[in-house]
């Protein structure tokens, strides 16, 4: 896209020289470095309860977030109003922060290299409502249809366009396009009057409003919450204590995000504060784990074609066989650090600074037949379904919490369990990782990360793995 | 446009609304400025500024909804908010319980509610970075093993609230806040751990001394050094208030009136039955003065009020808006919620557990073997089987006394069990948000461990 086709400037009349007006602007009281996000969102969602669709909303939110740089000093300012007195005002505020004579010269705009992940014509955000409803609707019916002990379903579908156009003081310009759809379904079941359980699955990603007609189909994930909540039914007590768990492959991935991805994010090493600071090159998992976080991957919900930084996203390596490769950077600490940026720097929206941040972090496939890995466990735990995790990334502990697990006896899968946290130490948590299957899934298109404050999409994804020894936090 | 012209704003936006054919309409518009200093390491790390607006419209036509956003007040905007709500109607189902308040449930509770703090918006910057800078000094000056910091925050908000509907409400309010954290690193050999304390007031002079917070979160942070694990056990838990106050979160989720109509929470049904300890009293009390679930009126319109949910252990109400209350064939308690848009959620005021009459410390010295949890990790709590399985981190006590720091570890149990299970409460109720309580001591959780 050219940027004369942008929305920014067909719509609000932003010329280039307004963006490098709006560069010196901001470097005006000196500073290395300014750039200007410019993002206009508009979003949708449609929500489903008791077989009647309760909400549609949509909406348009945006705005323009300026930020300089000085040494380790960042300031920041953002406008709701893209009128260019206003722009200008939050360049001169985000200015403050650097105190010395101004830098003067030219910032002559040049488009920056970017992937195509998501050549998405007609962006979900863009499609006929009615068309949109009806995916809740047929979820509803399927989640049903699934077995009668199923008696409430709830399902929401959200998609949002994200038009976003990055200027910075280094003469890039970027833009992209960045569609997003989901859809989440959780069903409730209940038998002989007894204590309800739920099960929920959803999925998407950067795609067309198709890939829920042929792909990913509201059936499909209605299916997986209603078989998710009817198995529940079943489910014993979690056990506790130290045991041998393996993960199922895709979602359960979410064990790499909160052991070492957010551990590996440069501020926290930049600052010394992470439980991985100064141990690059060192063995932190066991020599089958190669952890890679790659934000180039065709359509996932974790991709972007240029990061919120506009530098073009790539495929880190942070764990090679067990060694500890590298950081996720972004524009600050990558200077900092005298390194270079890995296309990690992400934010919220206009009105949140940038940091680094994962994409799709997932750990490559091995060798095993998944099913040998079960075989060999005499008692454990195996894991397939997920809810959220946490991490301090200080002392390196981590939790995520299993929403659908199995007691494994004597290499057999038995009796489901009820929720229980998993418990870690990033650091320590992979050493243990004995077998690696051959089966190396990314999830369905779910996730958000939190940070400071600031929620972004991302992806996971791992084989199925054994770790010898992990706390469960049940009660039996 | 300026402030003062936004209540006749969203007045008009609903005049338009109903214009455009809908029967009734309601318009929340907010705005706000934010400030935040972030100082690490005694140098300035980062200053954001900026303010924003934006106004939500829900309207119903027959009992069909519709709901629209924008940041976009101009003519053109408004234009096109009202535009999208209505053309949603058309997609979404006739739902008999949707609907507004009737007029007579509407209204706003009067007198000076000290939301607002006129302080707040003439703070210089310099004085926040000043505040976060002795904050932080104090951590860092308070012990040699606090060698690091994650850095201190002064921040501020300033915002107005305002609603209208189409029954004829009309009201706005403004808040403000300021807070300054401190997070220190502290370091001992391979031991490190980080903590953090905190202040939050509706205006400045309501904050704690800066050094005090520094000296508060130094302390966390060093005893948090050398943490174990521990073997996996049947043992009393102690909630220190800041962990505490989550088990009201998770509470709060389980009367939430849509998870009750939906059967979708362990309390759904249970109205009028003893499902905590004698000694638990549960209160949602929106209207206290100057406190941080303080306002005048609900986001549907409807006056603030206390509502008292667990009394004496009986479970005494849920906390509901007129959507809930239409479902369960009862009246809504004034806790309607939204963000700008989408049909109103169910929010709390300031929710809190009555506090007790031990101090903190009989509480510990009570306790011959057993956990003091100090911080939780994880969203490991299924509000509808009420099973719960959590990171912790803390203190073991042994033989009455805090004795060495522990983490790695989870708690496990069933909210069906704890909350009977609470055999103790402290006395040392204070509010460093809207949700609060005392130390809690539960009978028996299960520790994961070793």
């Amino acid at each position: 896209m050219e940027f004369s086709e942008s929305i920014f400037a067909a719509r609000f009349q932003i010329t280039r020289q307004d963006l490098e007006r709006y560069v010196a602007e901001a470097l005006s009281h000196g500073g290395d470095y300014a750039d200007l996000y410019f993002e206009y969102l508009e979003t949708s969602s449609i929500s489903l309860d008791e077989s009647i669709v309760k909400s549609a909303t949509q909406g348009v939110s945006m705005g323009v977030g300026v930020r300089v740089i000085a040494g380790e000093r960042t300031g920041y300012a953002y406008s709701d109003d893209l009128a260019p007195e206003k722009i200008r005002k939050a360049a001169r505020v985000a200015a403050y922060i650097a105190a010395g004579p101004g830098k003067p010269g030219k910032y002559g705009l040049h488009e920056g290299v970017k992937h195509d992940l998501y050549p998405v014509l007609v962006s979900p955000t863009e499609t006929a409502f009615a068309d949109r409803v009806t995916l809740v609707k047929r979820a509803d019916l399927a989640a049903r249809a699934y077995d009668p002990r199923i008696f409430q379903v709830q399902a929401v579908y959200a998609d949002n366009l994200r038009h976003v156009l990055v200027a910075t003081s280094d003469s890039v310009l970027t833009l992209d396009r960045q569609p997003l759809a989901r859809l989440s379904v959780s069903a409730l079941a209940r038998q002989n009057g007894g204590p309800p359980q739920r099960g929920h699955a959803g999925g998407g990603g950067r795609v067309e409003l198709g890939f829920f007609l042929q792909e990913k189909t509201p059936e499909h994930f209605a299916t997986e919450a209603a078989r998710e909540a009817i198995v529940m039914l079943d489910a014993v007590e979690a056990p506790a204590g130290e045991m041998t768990v393996v993960l199922g492959p895709g979602w359960p991935g979410i064990l790499l995000h909160e052991a070492v991805g957010h551990g590996l994010e440069a501020d926290f090493n930049r600052k010394g504060v992470s439980a991985f600071s100064g141990r690059i090159g060192q063995k932190v998992a066991s020599e089958l784990c190669t952890v890679v976080d790659d934000g180039t991957i065709n359509s996932r919900r974790g991709s972007l074609n240029v990061d919120d930084e506009g530098h073009p996203t790539q495929r880190n390596v942070l764990i090679e066989n067990g060694v500890l490769r590298g950081y996720l950077q972004d524009k600050l600490s990558s200077t900092l650090m005298h390194s270079n940026s890995t296309g990690s720097g992400r934010r919220e929206s206009y009105a949140h600074i940038p940091m680094p941040r994962m994409t799709n972090t997932f750990l490559l496939a091995g060798e095993s037949d998944p099913e040998d890995i079960i075989r060999s466990v005499a008692k454990g735990l195996y894991c397939v379904n997920f809810g959220g995790g946490q991490v301090d990334i200080t002392s390196g502990n981590f939790v995520f919490s299993a929403s659908e697990s199995y007691l494994i006896e004597d290499g057999k899968l038995s009796r489901p369990v009820r929720n229980a946290t998993l418990i870690g130490n990033g650091p320590e948590a992979l050493k243990y990782v004995s077998m690696v299957g051959n089966d190396l899934r990314l999830d369905e298109g779910i996730g958000v990360c939190g940070k400071e404050g600031q929620s972004v999409p991302v992806g996971v994804g791992i084989p199925t793995l054994k770790i010898d020894r992990l706390t469960v936090g049940g009660t039996a | 446009m300026n402030s003062e012209d936004l209540p006749e704003l969203a007045a008009d936006i609903v005049r338009r609304a109903q214009a455009a054919g809908a029967g009734d309409a309601e318009c929340t518009i907010s705005e706000g400025d934010e400030f935040s200093a972030n100082v690490r390491m005694r140098e300035v790390e980062s200053l954001k500024e900026a303010g924003s607006r934006g106004a939500g419209l829900r309207i119903l036509i027959g009992k069909h909804t519709g709901s629209s956003y924008t940041s976009d007040l101009s003519s053109e905007g408004i234009e096109r908010l009202v535009k999208q709500a209505v053309e949603l109607a058309d997609v979404t189902t006739e739902d008999p319980h949707a609907g507004l308040p009737e007029t007579d449930e509407l209204g706003s509770i009067s007198g000076d509610l000290e939301l607002y703090s006129a302080d707040v918006a003439r703070l210089g910057t310099q004085l926040k970075i000043e505040t976060a800078k002795r904050a932080e000094d104090a951590a860092l000056g308070a012990d040699p093993r606090i060698s690091n910091s994650e850095g201190a925050s002064f921040d501020t908000h300033t915002g107005r609230h305002i609603f209208a509907n189409s029954r004829g409400f009309a009201g706005a309010y403004a808040t403000s806040y300021c807070a300054l954290g401190v997070s220190p690193v502290a370091r001992e050999g391979d031991s490190m751990e980080r903590d953090y304390w905190y202040t939050m007031a509706r205006g400045y002079a309501g904050l704690e001394p800066a050094e005090q917070v520094g000296r508060i979160a130094a302390e966390r942070a060093l005893r948090r050094l050398h943490a174990v694990k521990v073997e996996t056990q049947k043992v009393p838990v102690v909630f220190e208030p800041r962990t505490a106050r989550s088990l009201l979160d998770n509470l709060f989720e389980a009367v939430h009136g849509m998870s009750i109509y939906r059967h979708e929470s362990f309390l759904a049904g249970k109205l009028g039955e003893k499902i905590a300890s004698e000694n638990v009293t549960v209160v949602d009390d929106a209207t206290i003065p100057g406190l941080f679930g303080t306002s005048p009126f609900d986001d549907e319109g409807v006056p603030s009020r206390r509502t008292v949910v667990i009394e004496k252990g009986v479970l005494k109400s849920y906390l509901l808006n007129c959507y809930a209350a239409r479902k369960l064939g009862l009246k809504t308690t004034g806790n309607a919620s939204r963000g700008l848009t989408g049909n109103a959620g169910i929010g709390h005021g300031n929710f809190f557990l009555e506090q007790g009459d031990q101090t903190q410390e009989q509480i510990i010295r009570s306790v011959r073997n057993g956990l003091f949890v100090t911080e939780l990790l994880g969203f490991g709590v299924n509000i509808v089987t009420g099973d719960y399985s959590r990171g912790a981190a803390g203190l073991w006590i042994r033989n009455g006394e805090l004795a060495f720091a522990v983490s790695e570890v989870t708690i496990a149990g069933n909210l069906k069990d704890i909350l009977p299970g609470l055999e103790t409460i402290g006395c040392d109720l204070e509010f460093r948000g809207a949700v609060a309580a005392p130390t809690l001591k539960i009978g028996e959780m299960t520790v994961g461990g070793r």
